[in-house]
Order: C-alpha cells, then sequence, then structure tokens
C-alpha cells in the first residue's frame, strides 16, 4: 500500500473504494475517523476525505449502523449549516455505506495556531503601549458571532475548540493570497469545522453547554488570553434572537461545573466544612452527624414512608426534606 | 467534446457533449425511450445544470453507486440524471433534468467508450452547436428560477453573480449527497 511497510503491530488503515492511497494524504487522525487531502471531481480542486474505518471488535452488523448514522449525521448538519449560511465546508460526496464523506477544503489555518501566535508576538513587546490587545479582539467577535449563527440555526457543535476553527483568508480560492498576511494571521472568515459530535438541538441548555465547552477548552489552550473571552460572549449575545438567554443558562451550567469555586465565578455553594462551627448548615434532624446521637436507631427514608397528607408539606421550595412520621 | 477523468474514477473517463439550440430533442428523447442501445447517453436539459461541478458531481454518484451494485435506475446513464434530483422520485428526476421535447440546450455524457467514434455519432445525431462544457457557457443556459424550485434554495439571480452560485452549489451538491439516506 504505502511506499515502507508499516511499524509493527500497526493497522495499516483499508480505504474504501475508490479511493487509493497513492492520491490521498493522511492529515489527521481521531478516535473514530481518519482525514485526508485529496482531490475531488477536478484535479485542481481539493477536498477533504472523511473516513470512518471499520471496527473490527464490533459486531459487524451493529458497526455498520453506527457508521452510517455518524457520517449521516455529521453531513446533515454540515448541509443545513450550508443552506443557513453558517460558515461550514460543503459536502461534496457522501458514501453512507462505506463510511466517507468528501467536503470542501478549508485555506488557512486554525483559530488555536493564530491566538498563540498573537500571544507570542504580544509578550515579545516591549512596552505595555504597544500591548493594546486591540487586534484580537476582533477576532474573538468573529468567533462569537460564528457560533451565533451556528446555535441560530438550531445545531450544537459538540466539540468547539480554538482548533475546530478555521480562519480562511478572505477572497481565498485564489492561492497566493494566504502567502501574503501570513499564516497565523488573524484576519480571515472564522470556519467552524469537525462536526463528528454535532447534534441538531434546540435547547437553550444544549447550547450553552456548547458556550461552555469552547469557554473552557480557550482557558486551557490560550491561558494567556482567557480573560479577553468575555469579548466572544459579547458578540454571540448580540448575534440572534435567543443568545442572551443561552448566555444566562450558560452562568447555571458554569456553577455545575469543576470551576464553580475558582476566584473567576462566586461560589454557588458554600461547602459544610466552611460553616463548620459557625451556623448549623441543616434543620437538627437532618443532619447525619447528630443521626448517630438520636434515641432512635434507624430512621426510614421519607420515600418509602406512608402517604403523607399534602397540608404536612411547608411548600414548594422551602424545605427539601418534607418531616418524618411519627 | 471534453474528455473528462474525475479524479479516483481513472478506469471510468466521461465523454461530455454541450449542445445549443438542438432542434432534435423529440427525436433523441424517442430514441431513450425506445432503449435504443446506440442511445446509451445521459441526455441532460442543460436549463438546469449549476456549473460543472454539479454535473460532475452526480456523474460521480452514479459511477459509484454502479461499482457497488447499488444503482436504482436501468444503467448508469439514467442514474446520473437520477443522481442530480434531491428526492427518489426516479420518474420525477428524468422529468426535470433529463431532456424533454422542449430542451434547447442539451448535455450529452457517456461513460466510458471509444472517443472518435462517440464524437460523430453525437455530431450526427443531434442536430444543434456543440459548446464548450463550462461554467460561463451553463450560466448563461441555465434557469435560475426552475433550479430554484426544485432544490427549495435561494440561487439569487443572475447579477447576484459568482458568489451566490458557489454558496447555492455547496447547498445543492450536499442534498444530491443526502439522497436515499
Amino acid at each position: 500500500m504505502t511506499s515502507h511497510p508499516p511499524a509493527e503491530g500497526l493497522k495499516v488503515h483499508v480505504l474504501p473504494a475508490p479511493f487509493d492511497p497513492a492520491n490521498v494524504t493522511l492529515i489527521t487522525q481521531g478516535a473514530e475517523a481518519l482525514l485526508y487531502r485529496t482531490t475531488f471531481l477536478a484535479p485542481s480542486t481539493p477536498a477533504a476525505l472523511k473516513v470512518r474505518p471499520q471496527k473490527p471488535w464490533r459486531h459487524p452488523t451493529l458497526d455498520k449502523r453506527l457508521t452510517r448514522q455518524r457520517i449521516l449525521a455529521e453531513a446533515r448538519v454540515l448541509v443545513k449549516c450550508r443552506k443557513e449560511g453558517v460558515p461550514v465546508p460543503g459536502v461534496l460526496g457522501l458514501d453512507w455505506e462505506a463510511g466517507w464523506v468528501v467536503m470542501e477544503w478549508v485555506e488557512g489555518w486554525s483559530v488555536k495556531e493564530a491566538v498563540r501566535g498573537w500571544e507570542k508576538r504580544e509578550g515579545a513587546r516591549q512596552s505595555e503601549q504597544e500591548r493594546g490587545g486591540y487586534e484580537i479582539e476582533g477576532l474573538l467577535r468573529r468567533i462569537g458571532e460564528a457560533v451565533g449563527r451556528l446555535h441560530k440555526a438550531g445545531v450544537v457543535h459538540g466539540d468547539l475548540t480554538t482548533s475546530n476553527m478555521m480562519l480562511r483568508p478572505l477572497g481565498s480560492g485564489g492561492a497566493g493570497q494566504a502567502e501574503e498576511s501570513g499564516a497565523g494571521s488573524l484576519e480571515g472568515e472564522v470556519v467552524l469545522i469537525d462536526f463528528g459530535l454535532a447534534t441538531q438541538a434546540t435547547q437553550e441548555e444544549e447550547r450553552a453547554v456548547d458556550l461552555y465547552v469552547l469557554e473552557r477548552a480557550f482557558g486551557s489552550t490560550h491561558p494567556r488570553s482567557e480573560g479577553r473571552f468575555g469579548v466572544v460572549l459579547e458578540a454571540y449575545g448580540e448575534s440572534y434572537k435567543g443568545a442572551k438567554a443561552t448566555l444566562k443558562r450558560l452562568e447555571d451550567v458554569r456553577m455545575r461545573g469543576r470551576k464553580k469555586n475558582s476566584k473567576d465565578y462566586p461560589p454557588a455553594v458554600l461547602l459544610l466544612t466552611d460553616l463548620e462551627g459557625t451556623v448549623a448548615p441543616w434543620p437538627d434532624e437532618c443532619d447525619s452527624r447528630t443521626m448517630h446521637d438520636r434515641e432512635e436507631k434507624r430512621r426510614v427514608p421519607a420515600c418509602l414512608q406512608p402517604y403523607q397528607k399534602a397540608e404536612s408539606y411547608t411548600g414548594a421550595g422551602s424545605n427539601p426534606y418534607p418531616p418524618h412520621a411519627k | 467534446m471534453e474528455n473528462i477523468t474525475l479524479p479516483h474514477l481513472l478506469e471510468h473517463p466521461l465523454q461530455v457533449c454541450l449542445f445549443r439550440n438542438v432542434e432534435n430533442a423529440t427525436f433523441l428523447r424517442q430514441q431513450l425511450l425506445d432503449g435504443n442501445t446506440k442511445f446509451e447517453y445521459a441526455f441532460l436539459d442543460a436549463s438546469v445544470l449549476l456549473s460543472r461541478k454539479h454535473v460532475l458531481a452526480a456523474c460521480f454518484r452514479a459511477i459509484n453507486d454502479m461499482l457497488n451494485d447499488r444503482l436504482k435506475s436501468r444503467n448508469v446513464h439514467s442514474e446520473i440524471v437520477f443522481s442530480l434530483s434531491p428526492n427518489n422520485n426516479i420518474s420525477e428526476s428524468f422529468r426535470r433534468f433529463g431532456i424533454t421535447n422542449e430542451s434547447i440546450n442539451v448535455l450529452a455524457i457517456k461513460v466510458g467508450g471509444d472517443a472518435a467514434q462517440i464524437e460523430s455519432h453525437l455530431t450526427a445525431n443531434v442536430k444543434g452547436q456543440p459548446a464548450v462544457f463550462s461554467d460561463e457557457v451553463l450560466a448563461e443556459v441555465c434557469d435560475l428560477s426552475r433550479i430554484k424550485k426544485i432544490y427549495r434554495v435561494d440561487v439569487g439571480t443572475k447579477s447576484d453573480g459568482e458568489a451566490a452560485r458557489k454558496e447555492a452549489e455547496a447547498f445543492v451538491l450536499g442534498s444530491m449527497a443526502l439522497k436515499g439516506s
């Protein structure tokens, strides 16, 4: 297949027909799929070939069904986005039985590279005056707008990171312009890629989680620019009608996340240890620590108690623990 | 006439010829209806073709389906016509994309075969002027309102130019690729 034999124990994936290893170049490999660069329909048209190879450990029938489902879900989302004007690569060809999809090739570089390059240049600057940082805010703004357009179309990406966003030089199609602005430039159109985990969802919660994933991914990939992430959210908030509500929901999602106690967000729930010795955190009878000292040894949980009259509840929300039966 | 070899389908070269001002569309259509084996071509009505890519994507799908024994219609040539359609209705796809008695601009495609023989047979039997199979000529002869109706996509008007067309093309190719899923 290739000019040199593969390393010991490394299985070379078999490309589905009609593709030939001689005409494709492997770009990257994920857990589920392989991405190649090739040409499609014309020798001068570059294209991205995404192959979901067979998984020999799965039952063949199940494997076929899962491959079919996933490749179709991705293609449907891309076509939908294309119709709604969300900047994504279009689908050029597809074979769900064989497990491949050919998409438009996106020229340019990833947002991750662009931001890293900018951070490096910014770090090299001497004076505080020179460090404005305004250039990057334009890019962050365009990211927010792109995600907003995606969500407006009713699609949730599922894996928003700065490496799943490309910066396509404006007026691309004609090669050569890309060189002028230089790889890693902050200019260009933000194009979203890799919809392998995308779903067509209209729930506010899912959109908020999508933003939360981006927020956390951005913070860990670009810690020096983390403080500017608010610009993304600000642009997002203006991008479609329900955006403000999604941002509100994002606050709830953050509180559930692991970062809830960091300095960035005020803590939502105080830990019991914080309150030790100051205030009794729960009503006495519900406190597990005092329960052992009680006379009554075994207490029946409320859910196993015989039905109580409604009046015994003090009302929704005021006390989550209904009083126990005598 | 142009000889086109699609990437990855080197064994199946296409012979493509665009004719303008065709006078005997009725005769050509009749040959297809009669199943005349000498007329094994995909005769497309060029007024519903958006671009070269649009046509070639249909050819790729048809040939790939043929190689996988999944043809939904009689042969690879009728399958090219069917592949252009965004839905699974075969007779509707023939009515919309295939040659009709009223067709004036016709694109003839043959998969495989001898180039010289096909060219002489086509020029002898199609009464029309051969034209270059290019995006520019297709843009001249296409009927955007019909394309818009078939694919339910906003293709703009002729004055909107390249950008609107490219946007529409991406969606059209996508809906063709998803057809039958």
